[in-house]
């Protein structure tokens, strides 16, 4: 999606002079046009994330909207403190770009594995986090919600070309994307990995059980209505992230139903293991995780047949 | 009631006062930290820093990283009368917006601070900031010595040298103290102008002390064009007060009535 994001934020920065973009040394063959677009709003701080956000939270008090880019780890945990310090307590309009959420760096290995950072953002009041799941929503995503008020997170999958079948750039904050309607069971998927969802949903299809299928990429402000409706209709939901299963999407969604006194089942899917130290691709992490389409059909049977 | 203009003596001796009536009707601690940087805050607040009002967008920026000395910018605050006699009585009470320390919710307190090495980074954001907007205002950021441990400040200092924020000065307070011992004990910092210097900052080694120097350095500072400004200032933790100069209890200690009333004395109160 970084060729989506550069492409749209040269658009937004072409109309809006408030609009930064700050990298802690990431991005080649990526953030060029913005580079050369607009080479006094672009700043490559150096390696050093803490400051990039300390320094985006002074300018987003002089009324700045600044991006900070880097990868997913490095963007949401190095500065995490400097972000609940700075644009959390301040509730100024500092955006945190993360690219290559879940496996999309699977081979680099485990310290680039962004797995836990929907979960710490979302625990953050009043920051807006978006996870899109292909690079049509994305654009789609920043046009509408760029400039809202307060923080934002905003998860980047690596992928240019993936489109999510069905999807058709479609976004909006606070609300879910319904891709397939079907009273047997749900599948709720936020990020890339959506596809796998999407995949999931087409077998089970053929096997006569018809599923419903969620993209979530408003994961704050959160779509409860969305959800709590379809948990309402439905017996079992699958979430399927590439992300740990405490605290991002799994969690969001076992919260809804559980405050709404639901009585749908919630499996999560997503990364339970503690790092061993093996990586891979993306398509062998998310095999080994359980987030495959087929390993995603063989959990909804089994929660199915357990009735 | 708001005490009459006339009476808030704008000198540090005042600021002094406050720091030890307020902690003390409090009953909290951190004395020694705001006594060392009194004087530092008397020069900014009483002489330096071009504020018509604290919500006006093009005032000066004052950022105090080593937040738990914040009883030194309330009595400023204070006594410039951009704070009420009734919000200063109101230091550490439930639901008082003045802890120990400072939230930018209060007008006048321009970031949120208590985390040490997060000060320096947004005052060099906000230093940017200025630069993009064109803008003459100053951004002062006052860190600890020992606040130099943290590795975030030294990317700040990096980045501000490189792109030579000149508007930007920082300010040492180095009485060579920290929370568990002395900075020479626990992490050294020697050379400490040194090594500002090295990463490209303009340098001034002054007494902490001395309102009217560090006013004039201050003064001198070229903050239109070339590198940023760093006043390593030499200080003594718990100035004014006998018994609390350079002691490490008073970190966090709060005074028994006795040392309350020997304090006063020594400041004059």
């Amino acid at each position: 999606m970084r060729r989506s994001f550069v492409r749209t934020l040269v658009e937004l920065a072409a109309a809006d002079p408030r609009l930064l973009l700050l990298t802690g040394d990431l991005g080649y063959n990526a953030l060029e046009p913005f580079m050369e677009r607009f080479p006094d709003r672009f700043f490559n701080v150096g390696v050093a994330e803490q400051n990039m956000v300390g320094m985006a939270t002074g300018l987003a008090d002089a009324g700045f909207i600044p991006f900070c880019y880097s990868i997913v780890t490095f963007a949401s945990l190095r500065p995490y403190e400097f972000i609940r310090n700075g644009p959390v307590l301040h509730r100024l309009p500092v955006r945190i770009v993360g690219i290559g959420g879940g496996f999309d760096y699977g081979p680099q290995g485990t310290t680039h594995h962004g797995l836990e950072d929907l979960a710490v953002m979302r625990v953050q009041p009043g920051m807006t986090v978006i996870a899109p799941a292909d690079h049509e929503q994305l654009a789609c995503a920043l046009r509408s919600a760029w400039d809202f008020p307060g923080p934002m997170y905003i998860r980047l999958g690596k992928d240019d070309t993936l489109t999510i079948p069905g999807l058709e750039g479609r976004f909006e904050l606070g609300r879910a994307q319904r891709l397939r309607d079907g009273a047997d069971c749900a599948l709720i998927a936020t990020g890339p990995v959506a596809v796998e969802a999407v995949g999931a949903a087409d077998d089970l299809a053929a096997r006569g059980i018809r599923a419903t299928v969620l993209v979530i990429a408003s994961i704050q402000p959160a779509p409860v209505d969305d959800l709590a409706g379809v948990l309402a209709s439905v017996p079992v939901a699958l979430t399927v992230e590439a992300h740990y299963v405490v605290g991002g999407l799994g969690s969001l969604v076992a919260e809804i139903a559980a405050e709404r006194a639901l009585g749908c089942r919630v499996l999560r899917c997503g990364v339970r293991q503690p790092p061993d130290g093996r990586s891979g691709s993306q398509a062998y992490m998310h095999r080994t995780h359980g987030l495959s389409r087929e390993a995603l059909v063989e959990t909804a049977l089994r929660a199915l047949s357990a009735g | 009631m708001t005490e009459p203009m006339e009476a808030r003596a704008l000198t540090p001796a005042r600021i002094r006062q406050i720091i030890l009536e307020q902690s003390k009707r409090a009953g909290v601690g951190h004395i020694g930290s705001a006594l060392s940087i009194a004087d530092i805050v008397a020069a900014l607040y009483f002489h330096v820093l071009r504020i018509g009002d604290v919500r006006e967008p093009e005032r000066d920026r004052f950022i105090l990283s080593k937040g738990h000395a914040v009883l030194a910018l309330y009595a400023a605050l204070f006594l410039r009368d951009w704070l009420s006699e009734d919000a200063l009585n109101s230091y550490c009470g439930d639901g008082s917006l003045l802890g120990v320390h400072p939230e930018h919710a209060l007008p006048g307190i321009d970031f949120s601070t208590g985390s040490l090495g997060q000060g320096l980074p947004m005052g060099v954001g906000s230093a940017l900031a200025a630069r993009l907007q064109r803008s003459a205002r100053r951004v002062f950021v006052l860190v600890s010595d020992a606040e130099c441990n943290e590795g975030a400040l030294w990317e700040a200092v990096m980045f501000a040298a490189h792109h030579r924020l000149a508007n930007l000065t920082a300010i040492v307070d180095l009485n060579g103290q920290q929370a568990l011992g002395y900075t020479d004990q626990v992490l050294s910092l020697t050379p400490l102008a040194a090594r500002w210097r090295a990463f490209g900052w303009d340098v001034h080694e002054v007494d902490g002390h001395d309102v009217a120097g560090l006013t004039r350095t201050i003064g001198s500072l070229d903050t239109r064009g070339g590198p940023p400004h760093v006043l390593v200032a030499r200080t003594v933790f718990g100035k004014g007060v006998s018994y609390m100069e350079r002691q490490l209890k008073w970190h966090y200690w709060p005074m028994s009535d006795e040392e309350y009333r020997q304090a006063m004395a020594e400041i004059g109160g």
